[in-house]
């Protein structure tokens, strides 16, 4: 290292950090997304079908989270009901 | 049989042609029977790179079609014997790279070859996806950038899911990444991905580190794979993946910046 280095490393830390960083971010969430099983959005869709017999709940109002760790699978379901004036 | 390699990538301009050039002359020097074949139809470069455009009188195509015999396509280089091209049409429609088609191509091949080395075109579209599916192993290229780094993290994906391998449930295709137009000087002042990083992110087996070399495109531009010019950092690079791909533990080599003289050291670069 030079010695206009040590003047230079404090004043601009470099766009590598920054590349890595989200780099990092955006495969572990490509990653998650690769791994959901292929059913997801049919069952989001149907969940979706069923509710809106009864209930008139916006398009997006289904929510299907799926997590994986080593022994365990998690499915989330999230069903957003429209507030009390919205019911028929 | 014949040991099926492809190298992929995902994102174009990446260096998979340079690198499959390297990889099938690398292997046939050691004297392996070997044989590469260009997948990307439509749009043919790998006969350029190798210098035997001239040469070519039948292609993958014609053979998959039954218009031509395998011998009649395939192209003997003419500085090793043991290296065979087998080159892409330019014209005809990509899908004419039937799945059937190409595997009897590659168990034809299997008989008489060591090693069957898979141009793969860019993208994840049917020639890519064809390059791959017969793979025994692959080769992921990537330059030390964002978007190059996130299309081989998909690519593993896709080498794990939509192979041959992976649909008989054998042993997963072995993957290995090769990083490529690398840059010490610009990864010493933090505006590059370092190998680390790029490991860390993919945590693939590192087969190789090719720096940033004048030697590939002078290479290109004569027909002659850069692995066969020995001066130069990118060829000697070239040779060591090919020797770690053998089995060979070589340490990485070109990763640190040239040292330069007092200077320059004083008032940095």
């Amino acid at each position: 290292m030079g010695l206009l280095d040590v003047f230079r490393s404090n004043r601009n830390k470099g766009s590598a950090s920054v590349a890595k960083e989200r780099l990092q971010i955006l495969v572990a969430h490509d990653r998650a997304f690769r791994n959901r099983p292929s059913y997801l959005p049919k069952l989001q869709q149907e969940i979706l079908e069923v509710i809106r017999k009864y209930v008139e709940v916006d398009l997006d109002a289904v929510s299907v989270n799926y997590e994986q760790d080593e022994d365990q699978e998690f499915l989330e379901l999230n069903i957003v009901l429209p507030d009390a004036a919205g019911r028929t | 049989m014949a040991r099926i390699i492809v190298i992929t990538s995902g994102k174009g301009g990446v260096g998979k042609t340079t690198t499959a050039a390297a990889m099938a002359m690398g292997l046939a020097q050691r004297g392996h029977r070997t044989v590469v074949i260009d997948f990307d139809v439509g749009l043919r470069n790998l006969d350029l790179i190798m210098g035997c455009e001239r040469r070519v009188v039948y292609d993958f195509v014609n053979v998959i079609n039954g218009e031509a015999n395998l011998n009649q396509a395939l192209i003997r280089d003419k500085r090793c014997d043991s290296l065979y091209v087998l080159p892409a049409s330019q014209t005809r429609d990509k899908e004419a790279l039937t799945q059937e088609g190409v595997g009897k191509v590659l168990e034809d091949l299997g008989k008489g070859y060591d090693y069957i080395v898979c141009d793969s075109p860019a993208g994840i579209e049917h020639g890519a996806t064809m390059a791959m599916y017969f793979a025994d192993d692959a080769v992921v290229v990537t330059n030390p950038e964002v978007s190059s780094v996130r299309d081989s993290d998909r690519m593993l994906g896709i080498l794990a899911s939509k192979s041959r391998r992976a649909e008989q449930n054998d042993e997963p295709i072995k993957e290995h990444l090769l990083l490529t137009r690398y840059s010490p000087e610009r990864v010493e002042r933090g505006e590059m991905l370092s190998v680390n990083d790029v490991q860390e992110i993919l945590s693939l087996n590192l087969l190789g580190v090719i720096p940033e070399s004048q030697a590939v495109l002078n290479a290109s531009n004569a027909g002659i794979p850069v692995v066969l010019d020995n001066e130069s950092n990118a060829g000697m690079a070239y040779n060591d993946m090919v020797s770690r791909y053998l089995g060979e533990d070589l340490p990485m080599r070109f990763l640190d910046a040239e040292r330069k003289g007092i200077f320059s050291r004083i008032f940095g670069g």
